[in-house]
């Protein structure tokens, strides 16, 4: 029952922000109505940690593990993210706008039911249906500022995720063509699974990769990731929280649930495609990474390298690689939206996104500046935040599955970027200060959902709670055969 | 008359035909300069692919092939076209693209290229199932994709490449109508709602970018780029 209780509240909620009464009713009532999502997310997690299904309609609406997973995080992001929209949103946009702040909530609201209908959808085609959504329901959110290189990165962003949900589209056709020649079976991920082993597989292999294509343009894979930067720079910060911390994580996810499909045919050598493809995005972000001007920019190539780290651990194959995989998956869904509300504030207390007029930061607005550190320390994968123990997790696991290259390249990638995101962080932070015109203060829900959000970046780095084990295992294993 | 072989080798025939045309009118989009030809263009494509959808739906006798041709036909060829006109005005459809990133000779060697690629694509899989309607219909979507992905990589003009897109999808869906007859009708009803919204939100972002900006030719906007 959660489940649909989770579809009908972002419903309910954007209806509702449309009404016109007072100023403080439309973020109050989202924030409300994300709150009550995460609960009825954890409810559903909960019950999925022993390994079980949550049913809501057969074959159509369900959640395992790994959904549950995307659905925890998605909703833990859309909640933090609520909060932030309030301070941020009266800073920057005109107050004689109210309408224009409407709008927000409203497609706010839409976008999360997007999100959230991905892992819980269990017919593929209604996946495909969702993620197109998800850049439907997002593009006027990216071009939200309305200045010519928002709408300029609104534009890419719409016209090349289109551009890949067409080709996902002709891949989940050729899956369902597979299905219905192996015999009849639901057109689910639980059933394809199922069915994978009588399905040809040079038909498998061909329409996974139209998915890859397609679902990695979303999921911001090299080479096809040209929009990734543009948008979650110029899109509000909070929306970037979303863009960056769950958006690609739920369209990975779709991507990753096709592992257990095709590892039923060796020949198709699925986990040697994740490795490249996941290594090749790894290795030209951390590279990326060093030249940018823009903070925003710098996350924002962070999740490229992110993905790129996910892909790769899922495609190592053995168990502990699984598991880390989507331990990576969570620590870094929390630790980039938080990254992008440290963004926020900086971009909220000096008023450029441009790296290389601020410096200084710690002494003109050190609540700003520390949120900046410690983002910028714990997406690097520093000790003693969850990136690190993940993407260390990651790496033993390669070492012990004996795909030594693969470890070592993977490495020396993640060093450079540490190095890289380091770099300018503290080029930011320290320093003699300069004086920046047109900065403003940060609100108590800024800083309240800085606060909120740093918890699962700094409690998952020291110690991993029982149930989310669980979870996290149960999910590792819906990745395998 | 009333044989069923020469029946359902007319409905083949027929279907060849559509599909021909389907793909000469994915060629004509490459060739077209206009904007407005390009959009009829695509109205007519659409026709195409709701007229395979018919046949087919003839030949298996199949109500729901019935319903998503009905489905294709509305969404397709009357409400995207008229939202997309409604959207803009009419200044922009009249206009001509002379620059684009490569001229037209060279555009269709490329493409008859890409076809041929996706006849060589969709080859393996041919032989798995041995259906005449497949053999027709999936290398021709397959490159009715391709086209559409290479108008949308050459164009300039924001209408053309939202055009691209919405034949990518065509193409995808005259591979499907064959490959995927039987896709639930929710799920064929939600991806033609889905093209909708694309025309619609797409069709909303040029008009900002046009108020903003002052111009269509979205190509050209490079502010944002790495040094």
């Amino acid at each position: 029952m959660e489940l649909i209780y989770i579809l009908i509240i972002p419903v309910l909620v954007a209806s509702l922000s449309l009404i016109p009464i007072g100023k403080r009713f439309t973020p109050v009532i989202t924030i409300l109505g994300a709150l009550m999502i995460l609960i009825c997310s954890i409810r559903v997690s909960f019950r999925t940690t022993s390994g079980g299904e949550v049913v809501a309609l057969e074959n159509w609406i369900s959640s395992d593990s790994l959904g549950a997973l995307v659905l925890l995080l998605v909703s833990f992001v859309g909640f933090t993210a609520a909060i932030f929209s309030w301070g941020y949103l009266e800073r920057t946009t005109a107050v004689n706008n109210p309408g224009k702040i409407r709008r927000y909530y409203a497609r706010y609201n839409l976008f999360l039911l997007s999100m959230l209908a991905v892992p819980m959808l269990s017919n593929v085609a209604l996946v495909w249906i969702a993620v197109e959504l998800t850049t439907l329901l997002s593009v006027f959110l990216v071009s939200f500022e309305n200045t010519p290189e928002a709408l300029e990165a609104a534009w890419k962003y719409g016209v090349l995720t289109c551009l890949g949900a067409a080709f996902a589209l002709m891949g989940v056709l050729i899956l369902y063509w597979g299905m219905s020649i192996s015999g009849k079976g639901p057109f689910t991920w639980q059933g394809l699974v199922t069915a994978s082993s009588s399905i040809s597989p040079m038909l498998l292999k061909t329409s996974f990769l139209f998915i890859l294509i397609g679902f990695g343009t979303k999921a911001g894979l090299v080479p096809l990731h040209t929009w990734l930067p543009d948008a979650h720079s110029q899109a509000p910060s909070p929306v970037c929280a979303l863009l960056s911390g769950i958006e690609t994580t739920t369209v990975l996810y779709a991507i990753l649930r096709l592992l257990p499909i095709l590892r039923a045919h060796p020949s198709i050598q699925v986990e040697a495609w994740f490795m490249v493809f996941g290594l090749l995005s790894v290795g030209i972000a951390a590279f990326l990474l060093i030249q940018v001007k823009d903070y925003k920019r710098l996350f924002a190539f962070s999740t490229v390298e992110h993905m790129g780290i996910i892909l790769v651990a899922a495609g190592l194959g053995s168990s502990a690689a699984q598991y880390s995989a989507t331990f990576q998956m969570i620590s870094h869904a929390v630790t980039k939206s938080f990254c992008f509300f440290a963004a926020g504030s900086t971009l909220l207390a000096v008023g450029t996104k441009n790296i290389t007029p601020i410096r200084g930061l710690i002494r003109t607005s050190p609540v700003a500046a520390v949120a900046l550190m410690i983002g910028g320390l714990a997406i690097a994968g520093a000790p003693p935040f969850a990136v690190f123990l993940s993407e260390f997790s990651i790496l033993k696991a390669g070492i012990e599955s004996g795909h030594y290259l693969v470890t070592s390249l993977l490495t020396l990638f993640i060093v450079i970027a540490f190095c890289g995101i380091l770099f300018h962080i503290n080029r930011i932070v320290f320093g003699k200060p300069t004086n920046l015109a047109g900065g403003t203060t940060l609100g108590t829900t800024n800083i309240v959902a800085m606060v909120l959000a740093a918890i699962p970046v700094i409690l998952l780095g020291l110690y991993l709670p029982d149930s989310l084990y669980e979870l996290l295992r149960f999910a590792a294993a819906s990745l395998g055969r | 008359m009333s044989d069923p072989h020469i029946i359902f080798s007319v409905l083949i025939t027929l279907n060849a035909l559509a599909g021909g045309l389907f793909l000469l009118t994915a060629f004509a989009t490459v060739a077209m300069r206009q904007v407005l030809a390009v959009l009829n263009l695509f109205i007519l494509q659409s026709i195409f692919l709701a007229s395979s959808a018919f046949l087919l739906g003839c030949q298996h006798a199949s109500v729901h092939l019935f319903a998503v041709a009905g489905i294709t036909l509305i969404t397709k060829s009357m409400l995207i076209p008229f939202l997309l006109r409604r959207t803009l005005n009419q200044e922009v459809y009249v206009r001509r693209e002379i620059s684009q990133i490569l001229n037209i000779p060279t555009s269709l060697l490329i493409v008859v290229a890409l076809a041929i690629f996706a006849y060589f694509l969709s080859c393996p899989l041919l032989s798995i199932a041995d259906e005449p309607f497949v053999k027709s219909n999936l290398p021709i979507g397959m490159a009715g994709i391709l086209l559409g992905a290479y108008v949308v990589v050459v164009r300039r003009e924001a209408v053309p490449q939202v055009i691209g897109i919405l034949s990518m999808e065509n193409g995808a869906f005259f591979a499907g109508v064959a490959i995927a007859s039987d896709l639930p009708l929710i799920a064929e009803l939600a991806a033609a709602f889905d093209v909708l919204i694309i025309a619609f939100v797409m069709g909303l972002l040029t008009r900002k970018i046009y108020q903003r900006v002052g111009t269509t030719a979205v190509g050209q906007m490079a502010s944002l780029k790495e040094e």
